[in-house]
Formats: structure tokens, sequence, C-alpha cells
């Protein structure tokens, strides 16, 4: 079993913002200093892996990556995990060339086939034969590969009777189910797959899944960029966990998944030192807590809990500030809002003079989420200064409800079954259908 | 090559490995071999654009040809016919449209090789294959669609010709396989500098389309370079268009001022600007999708 990946101290830099009309100028400046030998007058200098904070907070450079270095041997199927922003897809860009790394080098061993996306440079006019011959092609294979895997791509896709009809009369399930079954029989010695490859309907996801795992045990080599981490776990032998651009975890897929879900996010709920929230700060969140109705501090919440929510604010300024409007947003595992909740909808306000420092405080009756890890962002806006952002931070704190008994019957169905809780009760009654008494309409 | 063992691993036997991915590349790191191993995608590109281009259109294929003729119908009447321009004897209809078709095939080179990065971003920024198989294949679609059209001409060439026109076929049109070859070669090679470019800045972008447009006059396109007054002739000849076109007609309808210097330039120019638009595609191909 050799090493057939080797990535070495990769780092990628992207620069923020917009190219403007300076930047010819400053290239020419910098290509100049360049070939001169000289300092490159407009390199910005960075330390301790995070971009160099500019004036305002916003700095033009932003390392995605930092030193990412590790193996993968021959038959390994790695899973990658991570936030949004991890680096996650930085890292995929780089391993499948799409993009060039900063610093560092990748050394692979083998052919190596990448999909972030299935149907790539699909062609509408194009007879899903001739699609078949294109997306293929575009994926490395040569055209003898294709003819030779043609019946078995047909036979996977499903739609050999449509087979000589132009794409852009398929549903989008068949075209997504076609351009599945080209990527699935690509064979080369390492692939790397988006997760998000897994799409369709939910007979065709699992299909998709067995094919994937079916690969993982032909013995190929197999990096996995996860964004759900439970539909992957059983896939991979090994987990790797980015984090801000670094690596911060290698080892089996379970302990990776344990340490992500232990050690990601905020979860002492300081926000003080950080810069990624927008808004004009006049009031800004310092920290967040959660409470029990004794007015504990608790950091793990259950099912049906009556729970407080404290933002801790500063306010910098000395105006009125009618109409403020302070709202939460939960969020799941892959980022979908669950539920919103905030003084606009409950119809409570604050007053008009905000003092210095202080909580706002959400009370949440009946928690109505199951068993996971969910987050939290927060939006302070001024709804009297044309609704002018105040602050605001995408996943502030990390929110584990673990436990709990949310109908008072010890029964909690599992987050697959539905991502909230709903309150209400069953019954029995002896009334009949309406229909079986009225007479039915018949249409026209 | 310094694939040296992970400091992490012991000392053993260096891995065979295939590829390596580095930071930059050196700019003469072009790998062509690399394009002939993807020949099967340029196929399949070049097929795309084939096939797609006329689809759901009712004159269909009909589109390869009716441009350039109601151009050349339309360059008669106003340039032959309106504004009496020399054709040196030739009938209105071959001078233009030999001109017309020989300018489309290289403005059709540049123009479409041009927006190879910004056009196909979405595509380039989901999978890798080399990114100069694009550019190749619309070089070698326009070379079909001349051919296309140059049968056209071909076709009305001999007609005239058996109508008693004053040209006839002869040996000097061995000459167009090299003319092709180099119209290609200087399409390709300054689409590949604007596309290069316009990753960065779309000013470029907006620069080819209607440049291409004004190159056209003063390509000779529609005029003799017998025409020009001989003192600015000189100015004409350091336009690498103007030789090949009156090459076309030297070929084609006995007729051109050309001297064999000066093809050697234009063929001379077409190859510095086709190596320098490969170095700046290449260049750029490895990290526009940061910038596009």
């Amino acid at each position: 079993m050799g090493v057939v990946i080797r990535v070495e101290n990769v780092s990628k830099q992207y620069r923020l913002g917009t190219i403007s009309r300076r930047m010819l100028y400053q290239d020419v400046q910098s290509g100049f200093a360049r070939m001169l030998g000289r300092p490159d007058p407009h390199e910005k200098i960075t330390e301790g892996g995070a971009a160099r904070p500019a004036i305002g907070g916003i700095s033009d450079y932003l390392w995605a990556l930092r030193e990412v270095s590790f193996d993968v041997n021959e038959g390994d199927v790695v899973g990658i995990i991570g936030r949004n922003g991890s680096g996650k897809s930085t890292l995929l860009k780089i391993l499948s060339r799409i993009t060039a790394p900063t610093e560092g080098r990748v050394f692979l061993k083998g052919r190596v086939a990448c999909l972030l996306e299935v149907g790539t440079g699909f062609h509408p006019e194009l007879t899903g034969r001739d699609n078949i011959y294109l997306n293929g092609s575009i994926l490395g294979m040569t055209r003898a590969e294709i003819t030779r895997k043609f019946d078995e791509i047909v036979d996977f896709s499903g739609v050999e009777k449509f087979i000589d009809t132009p794409v852009k009369r398929y549903s989008s399930g068949m075209t997504v189910r076609l351009a599945f079954a080209v990527a699935a029989n690509l064979e080369p010695e390492i692939l790397v797959i988006d997760e998000v490859l897994a799409v369709g309907d939910a007979a065709f996801q699992k299909k998709c899944l067995g094919k994937m795992s079916a690969v993982a045990r032909e013995g190929r080599t197999i990096l996995f960029v996860s964004h759900q981490s439970a539909a992957v776990e059983n896939l991979c032998s090994r987990g790797i966990m980015l984090e801000g651009g670094g690596l911060r975890f290698d080892g089996t897929q379970t302990e990776a998944l344990r340490f992500y879900a232990n050690s990601t996010g905020n979860y002492d709920g300081l926000l003080r030192d950080r810069t990624d929230r927008k808004g004009t700060g006049d009031i800004r969140i310092t920290a967040i807590e959660f409470r029990d109705t004794r007015g504990n501090r608790i950091n793990t919440m259950a099912s049906g809990q009556d729970v407080d929510v404290l933002l801790y604010f500063e306010n910098i300024t000395s105006r009125p500030w009618p109409n403020l409007l302070v709202s939460i947003t939960v969020k799941n595992q892959l980022d979908v809002p669950v539920f919103i909740h905030g003084n606009l909808y409950t119809g409570d306000t604050f007053g008009e003079s905000i003092p210095s420092s202080g909580a706002f405080v959400c009370r949440l009756h009946k928690l109505p989420l199951p068993t996971s890890a969910y987050r939290l962002d927060f939006l302070i806006r001024s709804q009297a200064r044309g609704a002018e952002v105040l602050d605001w931070m995408d996943s502030a704190i990390e929110m584990p409800v673990e436990g709990g008994d949310f109908f008072g019957s010890g029964q909690v169905p599992p987050m697959i079954d539905g991502i909230c809780l709903a309150d209400g009760s069953w019954r029995l009654t002896a009334e009949t259908t309406p229909d079986a008494a009225e007479p039915q309409l018949v249409p026209g | 090559m310094s694939d040296t063992p992970h400091a992490s691993a012991p000392a053993e036997e260096p891995i065979q490995w295939t590829e390596i991915i580095t930071p930059q590349q050196g700019w003469f790191d072009v790998r062509l071999g690399e394009i002939w191993q993807y020949r099967d995608l340029i196929w399949q590109f070049f097929r795309r654009d084939f096939v797609s281009s006329y689809r759901q259109t009712v004159l269909g294929p009909l589109w390869f040809v009716l441009p350039p003729l109601f151009t050349t119908l339309v360059m008669a009447v106003v340039f032959g016919g309106v504004a009496k321009v020399s054709t040196d004897g030739v009938p209105h209809i071959l001078f233009f449209l030999l001109g017309v078709t020989a300018w489309n095939y290289f403005a059709s080179c540049l123009t479409r090789t041009a927006t190879t990065f910004t056009g196909n971003a979405g595509l380039f920024g989901k999978v890798y294959f080399p990114r100069l198989t694009v550019p190749v294949s619309v070089v070698l679609n326009n070379l079909a669609t001349f051919g296309i059209q140059f049968a056209i001409f071909l076709v009305i060439f001999l007609y005239q010709w058996h109508a008693g026109a004053p040209v006839a076929p002869n040996w000097r049109m061995v000459l167009l396989p090299i003319l092709l070859v180099q119209m290609g070669a200087l399409g390709l090679g300054l689409g590949c500098m604007v596309s290069a470019l316009t990753t960065r800045y779309r000013d470029f972008g907006m620069l080819v389309s209607f440049g291409v447009q004004l190159w056209m006059y003063v390509s000779c396109v529609v005029f003799p370079l017998s025409s020009v007054s001989p003192g600015l002739r000189w100015l004409f000849i350091l336009n690498p268009m103007v030789p090949i076109i009156e090459s076309f007609r030297f070929a084609f309808l006995g007729k051109g001022v050309i001297e064999i210097w000066q093809l050697a330039l234009s063929f001379g120019m077409s190859g510095v600007f086709l190596f320098l638009g490969l170095l700046m595609f290449h260049h750029v191909e490895r990290t526009f999708t940061d910038t596009v």
C-alpha cells in the first residue's frame, strides 16, 4: 500500500474585492518590481495564518488554505469534513487542478478524476448519446473507453428510450441520472468526489451512494468531501477535518466526526474578538449565553426544554434606538434554517433608550428541536434607520441539543424523521369523511 | 525533481509520481503533449459546436453559406458599385467573396478563441482538462466552416472561369494550406492573448469585438493593395493579414501585389503571436478561476 496522494504544505491565497482600474496599474508596478528583483510594493505582509486586517477590518487577501499536509495511501477512502469556509472546496479545487496552490505542492500517482458536479458540459441541444460522449471526454475518458462502457452507462441511468432525444427535452431528474451514470463509470485510480453529487430523488440517491460504496470496496482511492457527515460515515475509513484553512484532525472517520462535533464552533459564546460579522457596530453583541429557567448557565439543552438565550451587547452610541429589531436564527448541520425568532414577530419592544451594555433575552418555550447539533445566527437591525444592520453574525455559537422529553412520553423522534418537533396530541372520533355523505363533484 | 520523502516518513525509495501540482509553473512549460492525449475531447467539442450551431433553425446548414454570400453582395454593391473600388479587373463577386471568406475564417478564430476563459468559466471551474483543447477545437471548427464557404467560392469560381472571366485554376493554389495554417495560428495566438488578458480586464473583450471590424477595413479585404499609394504600402505590410489576403488573391485570382519576403514577414509575425499567445494562455489557465 504505497502513498498515492501527498499534499505538502499547501496554501492558497485569494485576493478579495473587485478588480478595479487601479489594479492594472498595480499589476504593472508589481511586474516591474519582480523583473528588477525588488520587493513587490503591493504585497501584503501576513503572519500567523490570518489575513492582515486592513482599516475597517477588511483585508485584501484571504488564506483559504494554510499549510495543509497529509498523505493518502492506495485504497484509502478519506472523508474531508469541515464547516463552510474551512477550505474543503479549495482543497478539492487544488487536487483537481482547477486552480493552482499559492504555496506547497501536491504529488499524485495515477489517473485522477474529480467530480465536483455532475453533467459538467452537458449541451441541451445534443442527444443523450452525444452528451455521454461529450461529458465522458470532459471527464478524461477516451472515446474507446466510453464506447466500451456505453451500455452500462445507459443501463444505470435508466433513460434507454430517450437516448437519441436532445437532453433539453429531458426532465431535470433524467438529466441528473444520465450525468451521474457517466460519472459513476469513470475508472480512475484516484477519485475525488464532492458529496453533493448524490443527487436526485431518494431512490436514485440510494443508488448513487450504493455505487460509491461499491467503488470504495473495489480498493480504489477515494477522497470524499462531505457536507452531511452521516451519509458518508460508513463509506470512509479515514477522516480529515479542516478548520479555518488548516488541518485540524486526521484519524478514522468516526473519530474525525466526533472531533468535529466537539471541537468546531464556539461553545464559550464569547464574540468580542470575532471579525466575521457585518453591520455598523453601533450596537454589538459581545457574548451569547444559554440559561435554563432557573437562571443556570447551560451549554447543552434538551428537546422540549424552556431556554433563555442571552445576547450580551455593548452600545457605543448615546442616541435613542426606537424600533430595534433583534432576531436569532437556528440552523441545523446542513445550514438549513430551522426557525427564526425575533421581537418583530413576537411584538415585543425594548424601549428607545438602550443602555451602554446589557443583554437581549429571548425565551424559547418548549424547544422544538430533536437531538442534534445546531448553530445560531443573530441579527440586530434598526427599523427606524432604514433597516440598517447594526450587527450580524453567521454561526455565532453552537447550540447542541441532546436528549429531553418533548412530548412528555419519553418518546422522541430522531432527527432523520423530521428537522423539528411539533407539539400536539392524537385522539379518535366517530365522524366519517365529509365526502362520503355529500355527492361527488363531477368536473366539467 | 525534488520529490523528497515526507518529513515524517522514513527514508524510502522515491515514489514514481505521475503528476506534481506546483504553485507556479515556468512560462515555457506549455504541455502540448497533453493536448494530444485529449484529442478525443477536441473532437467532441468540435462535434458539439458543429452539430448544435444551427439546431432549431429553419434554414439549418444554409446558415454556413448565407452570411458570406450576403456580405459579398452588399460589398459588391457598396464598394464595387457605388464607391467604384478597383478590383484589379477581377469580377466583383469573386474578389469580395474570396476576401470575405478568408477574413471570416481569421476573424472567427480570433473572436471565438478570445472568449475561451470568460465563456467557459463555469465548465473550467468544475473540471480539469487542458484548457487549450477549447481554442484548438474552435479553430478546427472554423476550418470546417471555411471549407464549406470555400466550396461555394470554388463553385462560383469555376462557373466564372467557364463563362470566360479572366481567372483560371493554377498551381499557385497550393498556397492555400499554408495560408490557412498561418491564419489559424494568428487567430489562435491573438485570441489566446486576449482571452488570457480578459480574465482580469474585461476591457480586452470589448476591444476585440469592434477591433476586428476596424481591422477588416485596413486588411485589404474590400480593396486591393495595389490601390494603396506606394508610399503607404509599407505600413499595410506590417499588418500580417494584408499579405495573407493578397496571397489569396494572388493564388486564386492571379492578381495581388505580394512579395515572398512580405509573406515570410507575416508568417513570422503569426508564429510570434501564436507563441506569445500560448505562453500567456498557459500562464493564466492555472489560476484564472480565482480572478475571472
